[in-house]
């Protein structure tokens, strides 16, 4: 009796303290998306009622995030660079799955752990060791042949070659796992249905590993879009997103705008994180 | 013939993505920054072969101060994280009912996908001297005038445990998910206690999940640039920062390269001992999770 | 050159070699046309890389497969008219199952309208007929099975190949299942080429069967003369149930010899098939146990023919196929069958009886040197 209701007591407590945690979890975000409702310009107390104004209002001083082009244009840039990086690196990342699940090659061992390094690389050290790489050949072109390379320069092109450096870690980790799930008779099956090799790989392995793909696209996508450590050394005057935002906190202060786009950052990141989960979970019965 | 010549062909290229990638983003940029890194600057535009830069963070003890200062904090968030976040993972791994463990599991996973930006601006508007909680407690009458959470260590501690924290918890539960009820029961069976369950068969059985977690915690947190900026305020003293400070503001691309080499080198030494002490492997944990 | 069609599948010689393991060693067989032939060996015996090499998946290292009298050595597997049921199946848990069917004849080519009517017309058969729009997590694993056959089936094949499309089912489901599967190859009538380790599935449905084991055959055969007749000790003790006695050589008296097995039994024994024995040789005999008769012990002693008394040590009931476990004075267990009808009558643990069968029965064959 005595023991069950310690053990009751317990679980009770053990419970507290995990809906502690979601709270600990939650406020932040409850907070910096709460104040984009808020009718001041100052996000703080106290709440002098709900507004939209921080979306859609076109003047200033409240001049909402769909009408700020400096914020849109930092949005569009992030988009392009996600999109690209994540096309990119799934691109790599099912390249890698079929080379290190179905291939054989010396040192092999070795170099899957070398794939899995970058994601224990300081964003902060791939950001400068890329930057010092593309420069240093950008300056030795310039200054040997006269050739400009303006790619090789801070921009959009350096961003997306910096995140990829560790986000295909991650898509070719994903993808991979599926493959090796796969059951390898099912393509001889096809085979011995008369399907050509491209016909099995476009008819029955590409499909399968479909959801990793999709699942391994927006996780590159959202991590792409939150970057930050990696994206600041090799910024151009194209400054997606987090870099805008991170000028815009430092230099005017903060205004409700910015918890506007928290919000709206927010509510699309979620989506798309439970997108890939239940794109995932879907098929990884079948 | 032509089969074993289509194979090798179609090796080749598989393995040309992974080369290039490796090769060009990976491997050739770091040595790009060792070379830079041992280019010391004698005169404007005149470059010497030799250590000056890493002389420089041996003489000037700012700068070491500040990386054993990332180090340590990092470390304590990484023993905090894993501390906080085991009982978290393992709650919702075993103790939740089938139905809400997949929905806990997927309110962790969303902010671990909210930018370190918009985190690190929530805390500030809750902690700041206007903001949410020092509004609270003066109306609650437990304070008179406002207090400034912002900009001391404690701060900074807690944001960075709450920006990583989900990276311990994502791998601890997928590892925790794949152990089998039955060796807990039979832990207990046998006659164990809770510790002795614990300590001898749940902690064991975690072990790569944990490794992984801390692994990533570590170097996300020593890499980690916003959080400490904007929740310690300028004089945070976070070494990513010094090495900014060399990139962009003093132009000293020498010498921030050196500290990034220096920064790179304290990470990997800390993870290698932390593999060998726990005696796992970085294709085991940090792979698997 | 046997160009003919009578014959749908001929292996001459063929050889498969993984480095220095001879996973197939110079098999040679000719399989007739509308035949169910199985092949039947324990895990491990060559049997399944044999499979590989017909079906293309693996190139034999010397010999010959010809489909139709054609070789096919140089055909990719994806030319060859050879379908296969793997064993788990391999159905494609992304499609439905009337997609899984129609795959082999899109890739063929076939157009749309003939596909709709193929596909109806082989689920027809296989009395599957609804089941075209579901998806094949819905389906049960006798459905599955039948679905299987009938994606190969329905591109027409000059044989089918089988790979212990059985060994996942439960015992009940896999009972049914060989009678279907025997049915529908007689509907089809065509050659079905069967995988298995289970020698009652071997037994049971096949027109032939060879005995597979290190990469040869050991014999062809019916079934029946198979069990009978056995050619060698690993087909007699592999195929069926046998009480199994290692001895040696007393004397020979062609077609008998008599036998002191190393417990100290003194039987005479019918020579196996082909064998050569002199006084001397080490030799194993087996005696099946449904040719042993057991009977309480009365004193009157039974003159001809083998024999031996002991006492029973436990009854095994299962139903038609209850057996006693009898531990003779020397301290060795034989199996015989019995009929337990639950009367007064059956025999109990404990009670002295007398063992008995005719030497025809006892098949002595030379003990091989590795195979204990």
């Amino acid at each position: 009796m005595l023991q069950r209701k310690q053990t009751w007591g317990f679980l009770l407590g053990y419970q507290a303290y995990v809906l502690a945690f979601f709270v600990f979890l939650a406020a932040p975000l409850v907070a910096a998306a709460a104040f984009a409702f808020n009718d001041s310009l100052f996000p703080a107390l106290p709440w002098r009622g709900f507004t939209l104004d921080w979306f859609f209002n076109d003047s200033e001083p409240k001049l909402g995030m769909f009408h700020d082009r400096r914020l849109l244009r930092g949005l569009y840039y992030s988009f392009v660079i996600a999109t690209g990086v994540a096309l990119l690196s799934v691109f790599v990342g099912t390249c890698n799955a079929f080379l290190f699940v179905r291939r054989e090659f010396p040192a092999k061992n070795f170099l899957y752990i070398v794939m899995v390094v970058p994601l224990v690389i300081p964003g902060v050290i791939l950001g400068i060791s890329i930057l010092v790489l593309a420069s240093s050949i950008a300056n030795g072109l310039e200054e040997g042949y006269g050739i400009d390379l303006g790619f090789l320069r801070p921009g959009i092109f350096l961003v997306v070659l910096g995140q990829f450096s560790f986000i295909a870690t991650i898509t070719s980790l994903v993808i991979t796992a599926r493959l090796r799930k796969f059951d390898a008779t099912m393509e001889e099956a096809a085979l011995n249905l008369g399907a050509s090799r491209l016909r099995v790989l476009a008819t029955i392995t590409l499909p399968y590993l479909r959801p990793a793909m999709i699942a391994a696209g927006i996780v590159a996508f959202l991590v792409s879009f939150e970057n930050f450590n990696t994206t600041l050394f090799l910024v151009g005057s194209e400054t997606p997103l987090t870099i805008t935002m991170f000028d815009r906190m430092a230099k005017a202060g903060s205004t409700p705008v910015l918890n506007a786009i928290s919000f709206f950052l927010i509510v699309g990141s979620g989506l798309l994180a439970l997108v890939s989960v239940v794109v995932q979970r879907d098929r990884s019965g079948g | 013939m032509r089969q074993s010549d289509f194979r090798r062909l179609s090796l080749i290229l598989l393995f040309a993505p992974f080369a290039l990638w490796i090769l060009l983003l990976i491997v050739l940029p770091h040595i790009g920054m060792g070379v830079l890194a041992l280019r010391e600057k004698v005169a404007p535009r005149v470059y010497e072969f030799g250590f000056g830069n890493f002389l420089e963070f041996m003489h000037e003890p700012i700068y070491w101060n500040t990386l054993i200062r990332t180090g340590s904090m990092s470390l304590l968030v990484t023993a905090l994280a894993l501390l906080i976040g085991f009982p978290i993972a393992y709650y919702i791994a075993k103790i939740a009912g089938p139905r809400s463990r997949g929905a806990l599991f997927l309110v962790c996973l969303i902010p671990l996908w909210v930018s370190d930006l918009i985190r690190a601006f929530g805390w500030i508007l809750l902690l700041r001297e206007t903001g949410v909680i020092s509004s609270a407690l003066q109306a609650a009458g437990l304070i008179d005038a406002p207090v400034e959470l912002l900009y001391n260590d404690a701060t900074v501690v807690i944001g960075l445990v709450y920006t990583v924290i989900l990276f311990m918890i994502v791998p601890l539960v997928s590892t925790l998910d794949g152990m089998d009820n039955a060796m807990i029961e039979a832990g207990y069976n046998l006659g164990g206690n809770g510790f002795t369950v614990l300590r001898r068969i749940i902690i064991p059985y975690a072990m790569p999940g944990i490794v992984a977690g801390c692994i990533i915690v570590f170097m996300l947190t020593a890499g980690s640039y916003l959080t400490p900026i904007l929740l310690g305020g300028k004089y945070s003293s976070w070494f990513t920062e010094t090495i900014y400070q060399q990139f962009i503001t003093r132009y000293n691309w020498e010498g921030g390269a050196a500290f990034g080499f220096l920064l790179l080198a304290f990470t990997s030494a800390v993870v290698w001992i932390g593999l060998k002490l726990s005696r796992q492997t970085l294709a085991g944990t940090v792979a698997k999770s | 050159m046997t160009a003919s069609s009578e014959f749908d599948l001929e292996c001459e010689a063929v050889s498969k070699s993984f480095g220095p393991v001879r996973a197939v060693d110079e098999v040679s067989v000719k399989i007739p046309s509308g035949s169910f032939f199985s092949i039947l060996g324990p895990s491990g015996c060559g049997k399944t890389t044999l499979m590989r090499m017909i079906a293309g998946f693996e190139d034999p290292s010397s010999g010959d497969i010809r489909i139709k009298g054609r070789s096919v050595v140089d055909v990719p597997p994806n030319k060859r008219n050879v379908k296969m049921v793997f064993q788990h199946l391999a159905l494609f848990p992304m499609m439905n199952v009337y997609e899984n069917i129609a795959y082999g004849l899109r890739c063929n080519g076939v157009g749309k309208a003939e596909i709709g009517r193929r596909v109806t017309d082989v689920l027809e058969r296989i009395a599957l007929p609804d089941v075209g729009e579901r998806q094949i997590h819905q389906l049960s694993g006798g459905q599955k099975q039948r679905i299987a056959i009938a994606r190969c089936m329905v591109l027409d094949p000059d044989v089918l190949l089988l790979d212990e499309p059985l060994g996942a089912l439960d015992l009940k489901l896999r009972e049914a299942m060989k009678i279907e599967l025997k049915l529908l190859q007689h509907q089809f009538n065509t050659t079905f080429v069967y995988i298995t380790h289970d020698q009652s599935e071997a037994l049971v449905m096949s027109d032939r069967v060879a005995v597979m084991n290190n990469g040869r055959f050991e014999q062809i055969g019916t079934p029946q003369e198979l069990y009978h007749r056995p050619a060698s000790a690993f087909v007699a003790g592999f195929v069926g149930d046998a009480n199994r006695w290692s001895g040696r050589v007393v004397e020979v008296s062609n077609p008998h010899a008599r036998i002191e097995t190393s417990a100290g039994l003194s039987a005479l024994c019918a020579l196996g098939n082909g064998q050569k024995l002199r006084p001397g040789d080490r030799v194993e005999v087996f005696v099946r146990p449904e040719f042993i008769r057991a009977e309480r012990l009365n004193g009157a002693p039974t003159p001809d023919g083998n024999g031996l008394t002991g006492t029973v040590d436990s009854l095994l009931f299962n139903g038609a196929n209850s057996r006693v476990l009898v531990r003779s004075k020397n301290a060795e267990l034989i199996e015989a069958d019995v009929t337990l009808t639950g009367g007064a009558d059956d025999l109990k643990p404990g009670e002295a009886v007398r063992l008995s069968w005719s030497p025809e029965q006892a098949k002595c064959f030379a003990a091989e040197a590795a195979t204990a």
